[in-house]
């Protein structure tokens, strides 16, 4: 009788130490995804290295769904250039382009007026009650480079949770059940 | 290690790689292509400048643009987006940039044009700095790509001035 104890704890420890080590090893996988991540930040200089085309107002140079490579810089602002800009009180930043620049002498400080290429009118309408020019406060960083289609993911997952569920529980699934 | 699931992952980390590596590519060739784009741009009227009532000064005029932007296309270009912005200086900034005019090039057929037109933004200074002002016209491009990095540059033209007087 002894050993028929023995066999089913060995068996209960394996168990628990492949499960232990499939837990390290997803944590492992989210760390060095978080740590990427992070270290983007850190390279591109803004808070978001990367960005999804929501809406297409810079048709047709950039539809919806396509993803930007952000990049930000001391650098003043110029005319021309690609930005993406939060507004006071909204939550998803625009990427527009700027196109009037007033820069004042000494302080640096920079006036801004930004327009979507495919809208008949500059972004004034957008801007917060009162509010005329960007400055450098608002603008997280310029568009520097750029990829087609992959951000529809970002879309999907976004505009139907239900499918952003199905794939953590089926990625889930996966690790529990595969065998190494 | 012959599973459906196996094989599907594989394919798919496979197919990843290999656009990714593509789009890699494409976007590196852009950097060896030979551009040598050119401009003219004439004033051709004043047409209207006054000070408006808040202060700030306001020009209009018709420009004739006159540009060579063919040699920016690569196969890897997807539009050029070209505007043209008037450049100068304030006691009270040391730089404005105001754009008066802007196309989306498409393709290579259209990227060299002559076009007349009044400025398609209004050209509002920040106080009433513009009579007599020397300013210059700077058309910018710039190239948008299928896939990868975009890149701009521009053409400066020194040399233009506004009226000492509203008209």
């Amino acid at each position: 009788m002894g050993w028929i104890g023995e066999t089913v704890d060995s068996i209960k420890s394996i168990k628990i130490r492949q499960l232990l080590t499939q837990a390290i090893t997803l944590g492992m996988i989210v760390t060095s995804a978080l740590i990427i991540w992070k270290a983007l930040m850190c390279v591109t200089g803004t808070e978001s290295p990367v960005v999804v085309v929501l809406s297409g107002s810079m048709e047709p140079g950039f539809k919806r769904g396509d993803i930007l490579f952000l990049h930000m810089t001391k650098e003043p602002i110029r005319a021309g250039e690609i930005v993406v800009f939060n507004v006071d009180g909204r939550d998803i930043p625009i990427v527009h382009r700027a196109i009037k620049v007033h820069e004042r002498e000494n302080t640096g400080h920079v006036d801004v007026l930004t327009k979507g290429d495919n809208n008949d009118v500059d972004d004034i309408g957008l801007y917060a009650d009162g509010q005329f020019w960007l400055h450098r406060h608002h603008i997280m960083g310029r568009a520097v480079g750029f990829l087609p289609y992959v951000g529809w993911v970002t879309i999907i997952m976004s505009e139907k949770p239900i499918i952003k569920y199905i794939l953590i529980g089926a990625l889930g699934l996966l690790v529990i059940t595969s065998k190494d | 290690m012959h599973s459906f699931g196996y094989g599907a992952n594989a394919l798919f980390t496979f197919s990843v790689t290999a656009l990714a590596f593509i789009c890699a590519i494409a976007s590196l060739s852009d950097n060896f292509s030979n551009q040598n784009p050119s401009t003219e741009i004439q004033i051709l009227n004043i047409n209207r400048f006054k000070k408006q009532s808040y202060e700030n000064d306001e020009v209009s005029l018709t420009l004739d643009i006159t540009a060579d932007l063919q040699s920016l296309f690569t196969w890897n270009t997807k539009q050029v987006f070209a505007f043209v912005a008037a450049e100068y200086e304030t006691p009270k900034n040391s730089l404005n940039q105001v754009s008066l005019w802007d196309a989306i090039i498409p393709d290579k057929e259209h990227a060299k044009f002559r076009i007349q037109t009044s400025n398609k933004y209004r050209f509002i200074d920040q106080g009433h700095n513009l009579r007599g002002k020397e300013f210059n016209l700077t058309l910018h491009w710039h190239v948008m790509p299928k896939t990868g990095k975009m890149f701009a540059d521009k053409i400066v033209m020194p040399g233009y001035s506004l009226p000492d007087a509203y008209k």
